[in-house]
Formats: structure tokens, sequence, C-alpha cells
């Protein structure tokens, strides 16, 4: 379980795998995920096993999300808005690097 | 059209803060540029929006922030949030992605203040979901007031028992805390005692959180190996050897720890000459007092320099900017000489602790089917095969398996791969050497160099 310590900050709903995701203004996508219980955010890209959060600064990319359509989204460095359309990313999306 | 500052800082944590505060009220035009979309950095992330419970909870040592961030916010310096440096020329730009777009920032001097990464704990099991780092359990309760109830923390280091305080006081205590200092570490540590008490406080800190942990009934063991996590697609329990005897937690939590190292990304990029510190089992690039690297006008203050922690980080910031102030002509250095003492004051108490904490047996040199690479998913035991097979270095180790070629470029995986190589080759990390880093430092959307003139920048790049 999970808990927040306190709430402030305005509720924002968004949504992960089309279900409605309630967060708080301020939240990354990976800590709102993170406080409903979410914590299977992609299928690596070699075996296609689960990952989710691992470093939550920006660091490690395992919390490679699809936001909006676009693909390789750090869910621990993007923030939370209305109606964000968040998606589980699954295997080798060609990255540039 | 590119814009010119004196000063261009990369990294708004103490360090950087510190810096281009200090740049700033001695005249120089400064900018700093960091990827998060608020000041503070690692140690003081959230702080300017932290409420008052939060700020209490989190302790004296992180309120300290709040003076930082508002002698930065008057001191006329230009703040660039939500800008990730992606790329950094030899000729001083800086080029950088801001609300998906990229654009760039030429400078005089370059000050390097990117902090550290967590050092990579390869272990049974690290990759499931629900196995997260301390410093992520801890970003989620500065940044959102998140605590995951049944945490076990498991590792070595402060910032281990630091979180577990902080978990305490926010009233989520972690389940357990499994400790993988081997017996006879603190007998090891005892002869730099002497130095480490002229900064007591720490100890006496240190002392502290661990009695609070206790006391609030958290689970502690000692001198645990074999430490491994269980799951199928999420983590369900950690197992461990402790005491003679083997144990197993059920647990969806598990947060690893084992000290935080130099991030190298910036200053590897600029081809700075890098050295090992055997006592924080780390490369750190090679600078002189006024924190200059090898690289002509580039510099690094704070942890990016070698570890030190937050009040260090801003002295160091302190120094390079006065430093570079003197340089052009202004202020003065009276101020010099008393931040030099302070600075040795506080570095008083690192080979206590890093003798204490370094890291784990285990975690150096990781079972053959441990997975090391996350990103590729390369094992240690392909790795050692890789060297075997001839593979002097980790360039090389790199090409062969793409071990590091994924989008975290190694910041993950770096440290232990050099380690496993020299292991094998029967090398020292100085001989081994590190992953080269290459723009861009981040993998980038198409959309974000779009609108970017390319042939600009294949004329500033680094090689
Ligand atoms: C996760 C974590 C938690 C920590 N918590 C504590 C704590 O609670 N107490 C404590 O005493 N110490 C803590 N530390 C240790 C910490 O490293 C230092 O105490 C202190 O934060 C170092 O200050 P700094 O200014 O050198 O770097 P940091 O505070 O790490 O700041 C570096 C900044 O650089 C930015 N940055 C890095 N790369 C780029 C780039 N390419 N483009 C743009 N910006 C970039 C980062 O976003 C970051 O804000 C923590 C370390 C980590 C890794």
């Amino acid at each position: 379980m999970v808990r927040r310590i306190e709430t402030i900050g305005n509720e924002v709903i968004f949504s992960f795998e089309g279900q409605p995701v309630t967060a708080r203004a301020g939240d990354s996508v990976a800590a709102a995920l993170t406080a409903v219980g979410i914590s299977h955010l992609r299928d690596s890209v070699v075996s296609g096993a689960a990952r989710g959060v691992y470093c939550m600064m920006g660091a490690c990319f395992d919390c490679l999300v699809e936001v909006n359509g676009v693909p390789n989204r750090q869910a621990c460095m993007t923030e939370v808005r209305h109606g964000l359309d968040v998606r589980r990313q699954s295997g080798g999306v060609e990255v540039r690097s | 059209m590119t814009r010119q500052f004196d000063v261009a800082v990369i990294g708004a944590g103490p360090a950087g803060l510190a810096a281009a505060t200090e740049a700033a009220q001695s005249g120089l035009s400064v900018a700093l540029l960091d990827e998060q979309q608020a000041p503070g950095g690692q140690i003081y992330r959230g702080i300017e929006t932290a409420s008052a419970a939060r700020l209490k909870l989190l302790g004296a040592d992180y309120a300290e922030g709040r003076p930082l961030v508002e002698k930065f916010r008057a001191s006329g310096a230009e703040y660039m949030p939500g800008s990730l440096v992606w790329n950094v020329t030899i000729d001083k730009v800086v080029e950088f992605s801001r609300d998906g777009a990229s654009s760039r920032i030429r400078a005089d001097a370059i000050i390097v203040a990117t902090g550290a990464l967590e050092r990579p704990c390869p272990l049974p099991g690290w990759t499931l979901p629900g196995v997260t780092t301390a410093g992520a359990l801890q970003i989620l309760l500065k940044a959102s007031g998140i605590v995951q109830e049944d945490a076990v923390l498991t590792g070595s280091g402060p910032l281990l028992w630091l979180l577990a305080s902080q978990m305490v006081d926010a009233g989520v205590p972690p389940r357990a805390i499994v400790e993988t200092v081997p017996n006879g570490r603190l007998l090891q540590a005892l002869p730099h005692l002497p130095k480490a008490l002229w900064q007591r406080s720490y100890l006496f800190k240190g002392l502290s959180m661990v009695r609070k942990v206790r006391r609030a009934g958290v689970l502690i063991y000692r001198n645990a190996t074999g430490v491994a996590v269980e799951g199928a697609t999420f983590a369900t329990a950690l197992n461990f050897t402790a005491g003679g005897k083997p144990h197993r937690i059920e647990t969806r939590t598990i947060a690893l720890h084992q000290g935080v190292v130099p991030n190298q990304q910036v200053t590897r990029l600029l081809r700075c000459d890098h050295v090992w510190d055997s006592s924080q089992h780390c490369f750190r690039p090679v600078i002189d007092a006024y924190g200059a690297t090898s690289a002509d006008g580039v510099y690094v203050a704070g942890d990016g320099a070698g570890i030190g922690g937050a009040k260090a980080a801003a002295i160091q910031g302190q120094i390079v900017a006065i430093g570079l102030a003197l340089r052009a002509g202004r202020g003065n250095g009276e101020r010099l000489a008393h931040l030099h003492s302070a600075l040795a004051k506080e570095a008083s108490v690192r080979p206590f602790l890093e003798t204490l904490y370094a890291p784990a047996p285990q975690i150096l040199s990781p079972a053959d089917d441990t997975l090391v690479c996350r990103c590729e998913e390369i094992t240690a035991g392909s790795i050692r095969e890789a060297v075997r097979l001839g593979a002097p270095g980790p360039n090389q180790v790199k090409s062969f398996l793409r071990a590091g070629m994924g989008p975290c470029q190694g910041r993950v995986c770096g440290l232990a791969v050099s380690a496993i190589i020299g292991e094998e080759r029967g090398e020292t990390p100085d001989d081994v050497g590190y992953y080269r880093i290459r723009p861009p430092l981040k993998p980038l959307l198409l959309s974000e160099i779009a609108n970017f003139a390319t042939s600009d920048a294949q004329e500033h790049a680094t090689e």
C-alpha cells in the first residue's frame, strides 16, 4: 500500500492504459502511478520483461511510457496534466541516442 | 543569434545555486540550466513547494535549502528550468532542450554542477517492478509526499538511514533495513575516526537516526550477504543470509542503495581527465583548487567532482565562482581562505564514512547470471565472456554486446561494467577506463531538434 502524507494540490485526472487515474497537481506521471499502486510501466526491449520506476530522477530510463502517442517519455520527468493519455510501452521502440 | 553569458552553470543543486548566486553578485552574467522544473537538486528537491508539514518531517538539513534558493532568486542570475543539457562543446556552447525544442547559448566559462547518481546495485531480481533505488523513495516523499508501506531497504550508506528516519517521521516506517556492511568494517574505519571527530555533528546525527529507526520497531539485519529479489513479474520478497541464517521477507517494495557517485556524463563528454578514487570507489574529474578541469574554461563543483555532501557542494560552488570573478577582475579573494578551510572541515568525515560504507562485495562482483546493463539486458557473465574473447575495455564491450548503448548511456551500469572488466583482466580502474560519452546526453525526439540548425550543431560537435 502507498500513502500520501498530505493532500495538497488540486486533483488532476489522466489515464493509464485507458483507465482514469487521480493524481495531484505537481506529481510526475511516475509518482502518480506509484501512488495508486501501478508499478509495471513497460516491457523491456530484449526479453519483454516487466519494468517500472527505478531511479525516479531521470537517469535510468526504466520508466519509459507512451504519452499522448509519443513513445519513450520518462514518466518520472513528465508532470501530470488533465487528460494525459499514458500507455505502457512494449518492446524495442527505436531511440535516437 | 546565440545568446552569450559570462558563465553557464549546469545543475541547480546546492553547488550550482551557490555558484550562480556568487557569480551574479559579483557582476558576471550567469545562466543556470537544470532539467528539473524547480531548483534544489537532489537534496533540496521540492524545497520551494514543500508544505510546512513536509519541511518539518524532512528535517533541518533539508530546510537549509530555502535560503540558498531565495538568495539565488534574488541574485539576478537567469534561471532556465526544465532545460535538459544534451550537448556541451569544447568551445563552450551549451545545447539544451526546453519545452520540446532545442536551443543553445554560449559562455566564457562552464560550471558543471550536475551532482551525483546512485551507484549501480546489480543483484538478482533488481530489474523487477517494485525494486527502486533508495533515492527514488526519497524523491517520492520530498516531491509528492508519497510514502510506500512495508518497504524493505537494503544496502549501505548514510542515505539509507536518512531515508528510513524520514519515513519514520512521516509515520510510515520501513518494515526492515537489510544492511550489507560486512563485519569488521567498523574496525577498518576506526583509524579515520579521530579526523571525523572534527565534524562530529554528522556522526551524532547518524547515531540518532539509527536510534530513531530502531525505536520505531524497524527490523534491522546486519552483515547481510546473498541479497536477492524474488518475483516473477513483480518483486514479491527479499531473500538474504544474515547471522548465519537464510531470511525471506515478503514485500512488494524494495529499495536498493550502495552510496552515490559523481555523475560523469558532462565531464566525460568534454573529455576532461578523470581519475579513479579508490576511497570512494568511483571515477571523478581531475580538478585544481578552483574547480578547473583539464578542459579550458570548464569547471566542476559539488558531488560531480567527488562526493562531499550538500554543504561541501555549496562551498565549492562559491569557490569556483569567486575564482572566475577574480579572473574577470571583479570582487576580491578575501573569503577564499575561509571557504577552503570550511571545505576541508566538511571533508574530514568522509574517509570514515567511505571506509565504513564501501560498496558490498556482492555488488562489485555480481554473479554471472545477474543483469548488469538494464537497458540492453546484459549479464555479468556475458561481459566476462566478452573480455575473455579479447574486449580490452568498456567501449569494446559496448560494441560487442551493446552494454551501455541503451537510452541511459551507461549512467546506471557504467561503473559496474568497468569494475567487472578490471577484475577479469586484473587491471586497475584507471587502466580500464570508462565508456566514451557522446552527444546527445539523452535520447531526443526528432521534433526536439527539428527547428535546430543541424549544420551549426555539427560545426560545434566535440568530435
Ligand atoms: C537521489 C539522491 C538523493 C539524495 N538525497 C540526499 C539527502 O537527502 N541529503 C543529503 O545530504 N544528500 C543527499 N544526496 C546526496 C547529494 O548528491 C548531495 O548532498 C547534493 O545534492 C549534491 O549537490 P550538487 O549540487 O552537487 O548536485 P545535485 O543536488 O545532485 O544537483 C544536480 C542537478 O543537476 C541537474 N542535471 C544533471 N544533469 C543535467 C543535464 N544534463 N541537464 C540539465 N540539468 C542536469 C539535475 O537535475 C540536478 O538538479 C542525494 C543524492 C541522490 C542521487
